[in-house]
């Protein structure tokens, strides 16, 4: 048999169910090799030992009628663990440890998941390589001394290292494709409300969204199933009737129309990146989708707008950390002084510049300019989307306009680091779901992924595209397990 | 338009983050150049445009005016870097 | 000559070098919504707990918390705009407004900035001087902040989240009040419309109404405002007064001293009876209004309006109305028995018990006389009178039908209040009974009248100030007892 960690999700469950692995078994294996994988630094908190010992409470009593029967599952820091230490990758939450659960993962943990660690990534989610986090660099398993994308960097490296079979994060301009793209994944953004917010540590509250990341289509549409939730504790999180998304999982698309958007052939982008589109189109074809030219007039405004809404909403939410209730507290003579030293300790310098930029684009006099304008800017984006939702059933774009980078290539230079998102930030301001699968590798043999883009609450119909064409792309991933000690 | 050290500083006292000189300076750097890139907004006419506030198109859901979370008091205070066993402690506020 | 003209309560004038100046006032009132739990979460708003134990994670601000809001609040909120007869928004919006502070965890609170529930609305205030109406510009939904501690610990200030994310509705006038007499009839007015509601209990010793009192001056007969200054959280209408009057003149003095106002924030000092200008002025405020992604916006129909219509009890002013007509009783009596909910409901039930041979001159004179100065006395609210409705109707109806007098009345009165005793029992018991057998009393009259010939004389012959003495001998021998309409009677017959 091969060896258990680079078995899927699927697999897994199926093992376990026909009694042919236990759980221990399962989350022996990859405790132990995310042990022998320090040098990744995927981890900021272990949940080794509990994980293990949950693990052989579920083979003890095991119930397979779950949905996750004794998995373990690391996951992104931004997730609040009852009594497991969650930083958001920020010095300001170095020690807090929460008394309570986000629902997203107590979603999995009802389905028989088991907590295996807290991933790293970056700090309040706020970055695009994971550079920006308090804990450090986290390495992709792809090539030594590259960027595994961000903001969940810890969640992609971890997976494509096998250190966990599945992994939830979150996504605001594209946290979750960005980093799946770069590391050979699936990662999939839900549609805005499909998983409740509850627990999750708050960077952009309208672009906010958790979602799974998987080594392959059909895990994250059961993970999928799992997390997405209607929950009275989260005002934006909506009722709707939610698929089965794994069991209603097809490859029958014939018909269906795919949107080619003329605006995403951005100036200056890669070859490699064109190429690679043209064959999803090729690909998306030959499974029977029927191709549409389609044009979204305002893509090149989704990214400054993005860089006010974001901040924004960010300068506000992250104002609770203030050494009063939780968190670092630097001592200061007055309450002020207090204030401003632990925010400037306790906040790295990304996140100090976009708390930044969003107080100034609030503030008195430039209100209108910047926010209110971005927010009219995003119902023209939003519009340009609804448009073509009534020509097509979904859309097909690259994930990002380049492979992964080496660290500290692009940490001096904002802007460029903020381009990397220039094809996912869009669907965040519109609220649709997306998703980044692996499709095809640059010359440097790194991974590049297509982005699925879908309707509103049409998750099924992206992870069934994305499944068909996964068949015909036949990505694999070759790691060399270079950084194994 | 530019964003000078004034401002920087201005817009940090609001955000109740201390700088230091040289930290101003190069934050002024950065902001430029991202509000330069943001300025794009202005090639676009929006008078017209209602502002998108939520994404979520749904209304807002009530809750039933019911008490359900207890005394947790004890779970509350656990984290904070400084407390008495009733309070959260902040240094002296004179009004 | 330099003073304080105050001709009557509806303005407050002073007078400095021959300049006549009026105070214009507006008031920002918060009213704390009745409710069980709080705005955006689910944990109790009861009044004095143990610090920090009616704390949620929501309202301690924990990270990945969210609000989710009380349809009660909104439904208190709208009500209480009906009684404002205000304009209801069928949609209005939950802004964040960004600050820091020790008593404010989630680092801004949660308001109404751009689109309040409530929109435009008024208050009628009756003034000696007639009825006045003063405008309400908006009502809105916000949280309350916690409470900052400073004299219990000397060096540190100690945070109490208890009250953190209570219900408040901030309801703003209009620059219409012009003297703290007005002020002291608008804040009463409004506490009195809430409390008809039961939208805000009107506690102000438990902090339930504040006010933000916004004062600026100008010369009278001028047109223009002049330049306003605010004086945050005032928790007592005589203190919203001394205020007033200290910035009035403040402002005043200013001005003749060829000196400009600072439109600025300012706290009453209620020791040194002045008002002070607010330290943080180096960093002027910059709230950085921004509507809250966590909520949607709240958005009402206008059946759910008419639901709540359908609830609102008989207001005040409509009660005065019915008061004056059903009970032709005069327009300053009716105000006075309605300007509070449980008055109003006491001399109802008082009108109701009393039957049908009702006596309303008595039932007013009795509760707003007798009744009311016990209550004053001993410091008791009239829901808690220590006479009921029922027995207090009684005592009246024992007056009317002439079992007792008016003055034996005030005896039983007193012995009533031992427990809520039944006057009839107490006249029984003690024998009060009032003689009204038209035999006996004339038989006592031809005594004191044989008792008291010259007496008897001297009034025949004109000497009509006797007739006095006749009654009260007549009440003294009967021990009070004596009808004084049938003595009255049978004096002048026998006389
Ligand atoms: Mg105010
Ligand atoms: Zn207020």
């Amino acid at each position: 048999m091969t060896e258990i960690t680079s078995l899927s999700l699927f697999e897994l469950i199926k093992n376990i169910k026909e009694k042919k692995i236990s759980s221990n078994e399962v989350t022996k294996s990859f405790v132990d090799r995310s042990q022998k994988s320090k040098k990744l630094n995927t981890y900021v908190t272990e949940n080794f030992e509990n994980c293990l010992k949950l693990s052989k409470e579920f083979d003890n009593k095991p119930n397979f009628d779950l949905k996750l029967p004794g998995i373990p599952i690391a996951v992104k820091d931004l997730f609040c663990t009852n009594e497991v230490r969650t930083t958001a990758g920020s010095n300001i939450l170095n020690n807090f440890v929460p008394g309570y659960e986000s629902t997203v993962t107590q979603n999995i943990w009802n389905e028989g998941g088991i907590l295996l660690g807290k991933l790293n990534c970056d700090e309040f989610a706020m970055g695009s390589s994971n550079e920006t986090s308090f804990f450090g660099n986290v390495q992709n398993p792809i090539a030594k001394d590259l960027v595994p994308g961000g903001s969940s960097g810890g969640s992609s490296s971890a997976l494509a290292a096998n250190l966990t079979p599945v992994t939830i994060g979150t996504d605001t301009g594209g946290s979750i494709r960005q980093p799946a793209s770069f590391t050979g994944t699936v990662g999939l953004k839900p549609t805005y409300g499909s998983c409740s917010r509850y627990g999750i540590v708050a960077f952009a509250s309208s672009l906010d969204q958790a979602g799974p990341m998987s080594k392959d289509v059909k895990d994250s549409s059961i993970l999928l199933e799992v997390i997405s939730s209607f929950d009275k504790k989260d005002s934006t999180s909506i009722d709707f009737k939610r698929n089965n998304y794994s069991s209603e999982l097809t490859r029958n698309i014939k018909g269906i129309k795919i949107g080619i958007p003329k605006e995403y052939r951005v100036d200056g982008m890669p070859g490699e990146i064109e190429n690679l589109w043209k064959k999803g189109i090729e690909y998306a074809k030959d499974c029977g989708a029927e191709i549409i030219d389609i044009s979204l007039p305002h893509t090149s405004y989704a990214l400054p707008t993005y860089y006010i809404v974001a901040p924004a909403e960010a300068s506000s939410n992250l104002a609770r950390y203030d050494g009063v209730k939780y968190g670092l507290r630097s001592s200061g003579e007055s309450l002020i002084d207090m204030y401003e030293k632990t925010r400037s300790e306790g906040f790295g310098e990304e996140v100090k510049r976009r708390i930044m930029i969003g107080t100034y684009v609030l503030s008195s006099g430039y209100y209108d300019a910047y926010y209110l304008k971005a927010q009219k800017v995003r119902q023209l984006i939003k519009k340009d989307f609804d448009d073509a939702y009534n020509k097509v059933d979904a859309i097909l774009t690259p994930s990002t306009p380049s492979s992964a980078f080496k660290i500290g290539e692009k940490s001096n230079d904002p802007v460029s680091m903020y381009l990397n998102d220039i094809f996912t930030v869009p669907v965040n301001l519109a609220g649709l779901p997306g998703i980044s699968i692996p499709a095809g590798r640059d010359k440097n043999n790194y991974p590049l992924g297509l982005q699925i883009i879908g309707k509103p609450f049409d998750e099924q119909t992206v992870l069934n595209i994305a499944y068909s064409m996964e068949e015909k792309i036949n990505y694999k991933n070759n790691i060399t397990d270079w950084w194994m000690e | 338009m530019t964003i000078d050290l004034k401002t920087v500083k201005h817009i940090s006292k609001l955000a109740r983050i201390s700088l230091e000189e040289k930290k101003a300076e190069k934050l002024a750097d950065d902001m430029n150049s991202i509000f330069e890139f943001i300025e794009k907004l202005n090639e676009l006419k929006t008078e017209n445009v209602d502002p998108l506030t939520s994404i979520a198109e749904t209304t807002l859901r009530f809750r039933d005016d019911k008490i359900t979370s207890d005394n947790i008091r004890e779970k509350i205070l656990k984290n904070s870097p400084e407390k008495n066993d009733d309070f959260f402690v902040v240094p002296k506020v004179v009004e | 000559m330099d003073g304080i003209m105050s001709k009557n309560n509806s303005e407050y004038l002073i007078e400095r070098n021959d300049n006549i100046y009026e105070v214009v006032i507006g008031l920002e009132v918060h009213a704390q919504v009745t409710s069980n739990s709080k705005l955006f979460s689910s944990s109790s708003t009861k009044f004095g707990a143990e610090p920090n134990t009616q704390v949620s994670l929501v309202d301690a601000a924990f990270p990945g918390m969210l609000p989710v809001i009380n349809e009660y609040c909104v439904k208190q909120a709208i009500k209480t705009g009906i009684g404002l007869k205000a304009k209801i928004n069928n949609k209005s919006v939950f802004d964040r407004k960004n600050y820091f502070y020790a008593d404010l965890p989630q680092g801004y609170q949660i308001s109404q900035y751009k689109y309040p529930i409530v929109g435009e609305g008024n208050v009628i205030l009756d003034m000696p001087e007639g009825q006045k109406q003063v405008g309400i510009e908006r009502l809105h939904l916000e949280q309350d902040a916690g409470k900052s501690i400073h004299d219990i610990d000397p060096s540190n200030t100690l945070v109490d989240l208890n009250r953190s994310g209570v219900a408040l509705m901030e309801i703003v006038s209009k620059p219409d009040l012009r003297s703290p007499d007005e002020v002291n009839i608008y804040i009463k007015k409004l506490r009195s419309i809430m409390r008809y509601l039961g939208t805000c209990d009107g506690n102000m010793q438990e902090g339930s109404l504040r006010a933000d009192v916004n004062v600026s001056v100008r010369l009278k007969g001028s047109k223009e405002l002049g330049t306003r200054c605010e004086i945050k959280n005032v928790n007592s209408i005589k203190f919203m007064q001394m205020a007033i009057i200290y910035e009035a003149n403040r402002q005043v003095d200013l001005i003749e001293e060829g000196e400009e106002i600072d439109q600025e924030t300012r706290l009453f000092d209620t020791k040194k009876n002045e008002t002070r200008s607010m330290r943080s002025k180096e960093d002027a405020h910059d709230y950085r209004y921004f509507p809250d992604p966590d909520l949607l916006p709240l958005e009402i129909t206008d059946e759910f309006i008419d639901q709540l219509k359908s609830e609102i009890p008989e207001l005040p002013d409509d009660k005065k109305k019915r008061f004056i007509d059903e009970f032709k009783i005069s327009p300053y009596e009716a105000t006075i028995l309605v300007s509070d909910i449980d008055t109003a409901k006491y001399f109802e039930e008082v009108v109701a018990k009393m039957g049908k041979n009702r006596d309303m001159k008595l039932a007013v004179n009795w509760i707003t006389g007798e009744l009311f100065a016990v209550l004053n006395n001993k410091n008791i609210e009239i829901a808690h009178s220590p006479i009921s409705a029922k027995n207090l109707a009684k005592l009246i109806n024992l007056i009317k039908n002439g079992t007792i007098s008016g003055k034996i009345a005030k005896t039983v009165f007193e012995l009533m209040m031992d427990g809520d005793i039944d006057p009839q029992i107490i006249v029984e018991e003690k024998g009060l009974k009032q003689q009204s057998d038209p035999k006996a009393l004339e038989a006592l009259i031809d005594k004191i009248i044989n008792d008291n010939r010259e007496k008897a004389i001297e009034y025949k012959q004109g000497k009509e100030k006797l007739f006095g003495f006749f009654v009260g001998q007549a009440m003294k021998v009967s021990g009070g007892k004596a009808n004084p309409q049938l003595i009255n009677e049978i004096l002048k017959k026998k006389l």
